[in-house]
């Protein structure tokens, strides 16, 4: 093999449409479609502020659909915090594709807007998306329902969904919105309490830090772009824990909670169920309040949010189908009305894809709360145990990593959570005897005793697997900040602590642990160190909720592997009829003319791709009880026209009849044909008998037909025929292909330098085993460049040279005597003339002392009386030999072959 | 030298070689001659008027029982690389168990590395022969699968080529379609025994040494036994599914070079290059179509509920790839001209 292909026109061809198919490939991949819609970014200015004084200028980018008839009804949508409008840029031209004007914008204070940051303040951040309504209702393209009213869905999440639904709130000319992992009250979220009590929550230091460390630029070094109020109130509340009136109102300010009765506008929420920032129980807070007024809200739950970030594939494509559903509804009034049932998805593995996490989705008819529709109970055991404060909240446990991004498995794989010895208390139920399904917020009761009367504490409740591997649902934990505590554990009264909802099944064979910690590096505990007693009394109370799969998309995938299979099965059922009929069709073909010779070759022409014409046009004929000798020099065409009878190659112009059929590649008259083609082929670990025998396996025909005894008789290889070919000589491999040919005695038989490495003794046992073989009817074409073994081994001969016949017949006929003569005389001008007078035909000088004489009948012994009686000297009489002759003429003086044309 | 010096090629002994055909068609040795034109009119008119059978072929030839898928069994199982591949599959577990049982007690906490599927499936090996056979499984799924696979259909046409011994096959003539398709079936035969050996073989020391314990992971529910054995099965005919693409790629190029070690380690060398193509994120949904991009979706089989969606994708892909390498390997071999 050559190291590079030659270069044809086919194969130009074919790499050409391959390259230009993969290049059309890979564009296609690789361009964007032409984008469904158009996008301008322009700069609008708002005047902000609570006299609507303060002029803002906001950064904004405003889409339209492309193709769009009539005015195309809008939506405002806002960005998380920190972000800027370039954060949103995907949904933006998704919903504008979809058919909506959208206008997006950085919020003051963010980005290339000017501003501060008011924390979605009614009189700045609302404001100014009064004014953008304002602005979308002067926009031409903007469907509106009264003047100055544009029809108008906002969207947003987190700091974009507290600003969709304090507007929602403020101005009724917003017709539906969609916030999501956002929260109800903002107080609630950075200073929670999961105790029914007043006091004060823990401060969510670890977010709280996240957000203010955000924000950078501004005039002030402390406070960033944040507002001189917002700044001051985090300021206090980092600094001591507990916020003083005016952080409380300036949150308060912040909240939807303020506005929710006010809310005229139909709401899709959808809350994160991986968000220790704003957990279920801020969007179940909107939504009670939203719906108290009779306003049409959705709830949606999905595995992701400030912690697990979008979540996964299939829960985007949820959302992002509500979120299409609601706004086609409500905004553009299209669709059906979307029910009032409420989906969510539990993780139900990991993704083998991406190594996240996949999950499953569920739906219920009505929204059930964090409440569930139906509770688990199970008994908590575990004495009272005392438990250390430490000083500074160091070192202090961990349960999450707020704005460390979404590795969604580790947080639900609880590889994140882990606790100080010395500072926790553990509580746990016995093995759980069916599994359960929770959703919702679980509860207990929790007695605790302090000796300064007060405690933070952050109750926990772990998932334990049968090894004892125990995982802390998305992270969550619920800070306690109690007062009024006795001294004492006995004197204490049970408190209830609700948990942050989540959503996991709890297997079979797992327990549950209710962890009471004293610490928690998102929260802020007392600096003082003191030493608690905490009890956990009774039930552990697990809201569950039982859903309806949503059918997975993966069903599809299925049946289409299965459309697969089966276009491949009739393809292929197909395919194997299609050849059997045309198989049938040529096996029985026979032409009568040939149907009792093995083998006429007729016109043969075999020309390479290369262009190299090996055969130019051969044909001869084998008849039964012949030995033919297929005589020329190397290259002369003998083995590409053998290859092509044993169907290995195909010609290029010609046929070839065996037994009357035609030989094409893989036809059954084959099987009565033996061959030797181009040196043995062997299997080199098998022996030189398994090789014979794997042969005649391979040919399915019966064990008895392949006269085993005979064959192995003519390889005479003895003992050798058990050892493995591959140490076999070149003439021993070269017998035993001669036998493998010669097995089942098939009626003609086709060697290849049949004598090749054979020593003196074996060519002769070679010649009569070939010649005995042609009789009773069989016939054997042998090739060889040998004309001495042509001559001694075959009836019949046929000699090629340079891919063309160039004598045929009997041997004894081109081989026997020729009519000529050669003679060495000592005097040649005298024997000429002497010669030329007895009648011969012809007479040739041959060199200085030997005439060639074609006797034309003349008896050799007149001819050497006549010269004799003369009295020229007669050295030596030498009759020629035709075949010696046509190789000499054809041979002698050119010995290059037909190969090197 | 040989023997051959005191054992001369034999003659036959006298009346060996029976009639090849009935006395009176057997026209008399070179009563016409060999005719360089090959339309020999005398032989025609002088043959016997005798109907020939259907097809003519010797008797007891029939294509249809041309190599027997036996026969093909044998000629691979005589063969070294096919004993010392199938023997790697037992063996690999049992270099496994060693070394868990030597390694130092598989304690996991060093190695945390943030808990991605792969690691879970280390640290819960010992867990049970359930879980060890499906880490042997996932230890080798990457490229000892690959190989051995590419091995088995890679080298089948391609060693024949290079022995010679390729068109001895054909000029019995076994049909070049039904050489190629009995190829094929007993490589992937091979192949998948293979790996079922390797997932036996875990299973059998694993479950000796660790016990006979619920299938676990990490992330889902422990599976039971029962349901176990039934997910290994899934995730076993899901590789072999996956696996046929590097089959299907290696039988290709078998048939198109007569180097047998070119075919499998071209094979291999595309499956490295595709999966090192999937690592590349920026090439976005053209990963989607890449041989190797869904070569994991059978973690999804350790799932409860089982995520199969990959899986369908997979087994399309596969099945795609696989039909069109064996399709163009059946294209170019019933038509090429063998010169080796």
């Amino acid at each position: 093999m050559s190291a590079l292909p030659r270069v044809t026109r086919r194969r130009a061809v074919t790499a050409a449409v391959v390259l230009v198919l993969l290049a059309a490939a890979t564009v296609w991949a690789v361009l964007p479609e032409r984008a469904a819609w158009t996008a301008q970014d322009l700069r609008i200015t708002v005047r902000s502020g609570p006299a609507g004084d303060q002029p803002v200028d906001l950064d904004a980018r405003f889409l339209l659909p492309r193709e769009r008839s009539g005015k195309v009804p809008a939506v405002l949508l806002a960005h998380g915090f920190g972000g800027t409008k370039d954060s949103v840029r995907q949904d933006a031209e998704s919903l504008a594709a979809r058919g909506y004007a959208v206008l997006t914008w950085t919020a003051q204070g963010f980005g290339r807007s000017t501003g501060q940051i008011h924390l979605d303040s009614p009189d700045y951040e609302v404001k100014d998306a009064q004014r953008l309504l304002d602005w979308l209702a002067r926009r031409p393209e903007v469907r509106t329902d009264t003047a100055g009213d544009p029809r108008v869905g906002v969207v947003g999440g987190s700091y974009g969904g507290a600003l969709a639904l304090l507007l929602a709130g403020q101005d009724q000319r917003v017709d539906a919105i969609v916030p999501s992992i956002t929260w109800n009250d903002l107080g609630r979220a950075f200073l929670p309490q999961s105790a029914a009590t007043d006091a004060t929550g823990v401060f969510k230091k670890g977010w709280a830090g996240v957000f203010f460390g955000s924000s950078s630029g501004g005039d002030d070094p402390a406070c960033g772009r944040f507002a001189a109020d917002v700044c001051r109130a985090y300021l206090s509340m980092a600094t001591s824990g507990t916020p003083d009136q005016a952080a409380l109102d300036l949150l308060r300010k912040s909240s939807p909670a303020t506005v929710l009765d006010r809310i005229k506008a139909p709401t899709l929420l959808v809350q994160g169920a991986v968000d220790t920032l704003f957990p279920l129980s801020e969007a179940d807070a909107n939504a009670k309040g939203i719906a108290a007024t009779g306003t049409p809200v959705k709830v949606a739950w999905f595995t992701g949010g400030h912690d697990g970030g979008a979540g996964p594939g299939s829960d985007q494509d949820r959302v992002k189908f509500l979120t299409a559903q609601w706004l086609d509804h409500y905004v553009k009034g299209d669709g059906a009305a979307p029910g009032d049932d409420f989906t969510w998805s539990r993780v139900a593995g990991f993704s083998a894809m991406d190594r996240d996490l996949v999950t499953n989705g569920y739906s219920a008819p009505a929204y059930p709360g964090i409440t569930g529709t139906g509770n688990a109970r199970l008994t908590l055991t575990g004495s009272a145990q005392p438990i250390a404060n430490p000083p500074n909240g160091n070192p202090a446990a961990l349960s999450a990593l707020p704005g460390l991004g979404s590795r969604l498995s580790s947080l639900l794989s609880g590889n994140v959570a882990s606790d100080i010895p010395g500072q926790h208390a553990t509580f746990a139920t016995a093995p759980l005897t069916g599994s359960i399904e929770v959703a919702g917020a679980p509860a207990l009761a929790l007695r605790a005793a302090s000796p300064t009367g007060e405690a933070v504490l952050f109750v926990k409740l772990y998932d334990v697997d049968p090894a004892g591997a125990p995982t802390l649902s998305a992270g969550l934990v619920a800070p306690v900040r109690l007062t009024g505590l006795p001294e004492r554990i006995g004197d204490a009264r049970p408190v209830t602590v609700t948990l942050p909802a989540i959503v996991r099944r709890l297997e079979a064979g797992h327990t549950l642990q209710v962890v009471v910690a004293t610490s928690d590096q998102a929260f802020l505990s007392p600096a003082a160190p003191a030493t608690y007693t905490v009890a956990v009394d009774g039930q552990l109370t697990l809201p569950t909720l039982v859903g309806t799969a949503i059918s997975s998309p993966a069903a599809i995938w299925w049946y289409a592997l299965g459309a697969l299979i089966a276009a491949v099965l009739l393809g292929l059922v197909v395919l194997l009829l299609f050849r059997r009929a045309r198989r049938r069709r040529r096996v029985i073909a026979v032409n009568q003319a040939y149907a009792g010779t093995p083998l006429v070759v007729t016109g043969l022409r075999k020309a390479y791709q290369d262009g190299f014409v090996a055969v130019e046009e051969i044909g001869f004929t084998v008849e039964r009880g012949q030995v033919v000798g297929l005589l020329g020099p190397n290259g002369a065409g003998k083995t590409t026209t053998l290859r092509v009878l044993m169907g290995l190659t195909t010609p290029t112009a010609g046929e070839i009849h065996v037994f009357g059929h035609r030989l094409v590649p893989g036809a059954q008259i084959l099987s009565r044909v033996g061959a030797l083609v181009e040196g043995p082929g062997f299997l080199p670990h098998l022996t030189g008998y398994e090789n014979l025998r794997a042969y005649w396996r391979a040919t399915g025909r019966p064990w008895e037909d392949a006269r085993f005894d005979e064959a192995l008789e003519i390889a005479g290889l003895g003992a050798s025929v058990h050892r493995r070919t591959k140490n076999y000589s070149h003439g021993m491999r070269q017998r035993l292909a001669i036998a493998q040919a010669m097995l089942g005695l098939p009626e003609l038989l086709v060697l290849d330098e049949p004598t090749d490495g054979l020593d003196p003794p074996q060519i002769a046992e070679m010649r009569r085993v070939l010649q005995r073989y042609a009789t009773d009817g069989r016939a054997v074409l042998v090739s060889s460049h040998l004309l001495a073994e042509v001559e001694q081994t075959c009836t019949h001969a046929v000699v090629v040279n340079k891919g063309r016949i160039v004598a045929s017949g009997p041997v004894e006929e081109i081989v026997g005597e020729s009519p000529s003569v050669a003679i060495d005389v000592t005097d040649v001008p005298a024997a000429t003339e002497i010669l030329t007078g007895l009648g011969v035909r012809s007479v040739t000088p041959d060199g200085a002392s030997s005439l060639i004489v074609d006797m034309n009948g003349t008896p050799r012994a007149e001819v050497v009386a006549s010269l004799v009686r003369a009295g020229v000297g007669v050295d030596r009489v030498v009759p020629r030999r035709r075949l010696e002759d046509a190789f000499l003429a054809l041979v002698g003086d050119n010995s290059r072959g037909s190969g090197d044309r | 030298m040989t023997a051959s010096h005191t054992n001369p090629p034999g003659v036959p002994p006298a009346g060996g070689l029976p009639p090849a055909v009935p006395s009176d068609a057997a026209p008399a040795a070179g009563r016409s001659g060999a005719g360089s034109d090959g339309r020999d009119a005398t032989s025609a008119a002088e043959r016997p008027g005798a109907a020939p059978r259907r097809t003519d072929a010797a008797a007891g030839y029939r294509p249809s029982r041309t190599l027997p898928i036996v026969a093909e069994i044998r000629r691979q199982a005589s063969r070294r690389r096919t004993q010392l591949a199938l023997g790697f599959m037992v063996l690999l577990p049992l270099i496994i168990l060693v070394a868990f049982e030597f390694g130092g007690g598989g304690d996991s906490d060093d190695d945390r590395n943030g808990g991605g599927a792969f690691s879970s499936l280390v640290d819960l090996a010992t867990s049970g022969g359930l879980n060890f056979a499906l880490f042997g499984l996932a230890v080798s799924a990457g490229f000892l699968l690959v190989v051995v696979f590419a091995l088995f259909a890679g080298d089948t046409v391609a060693s024949e080529a290079s022995w010679g011994s390729l068109r001895y096959l054909l000029a019995i003539p076994v049909p070049r379609a039904r050489l190629l398709a009995v190829k094929l079936v007993v490589a992937l035969g091979y192949s998948f025994l293979a790996l079922v050996l390797l997932a036996g073989t875990g299973l059998l020391v694993g479950t000796l040494r660790y016990g006979w314990h619920p299938l676990g992971s990490t992330i889902a529910a422990q599976i039971p036994p029962g349901q176990g054995v039934l997910r290994l099965l899934g995730i076993l005919a899901y590789l072999a599914v996956i696996l046929l693409v590097v089959a299907g790629l290696a039988f290709l190029l078998s048939v198109l070079t007569d180097a047998a070690l070119g075919a499998v380690g071209g094979a291999v060398l595309l499956w490295i290059l595709s999966s090192i193509l999937d690592q590349i994120t920026a090439l976005g949904s053209i990963r989607d179509a890449l041989p190797t991009h869904y070569s994991d979706a059978w973690l999804g089989l350790l799932s409860t509920p089982v995520q199969t969606e990959d899986l369908a994708k997979g087994a399309i892909s596969a099945i795609v790839y696989a039909v069109l390498f064996w399709g163009a390997a059946f294209y170019r071999f019933t038509r090429k001209d063998i010169t080796s």
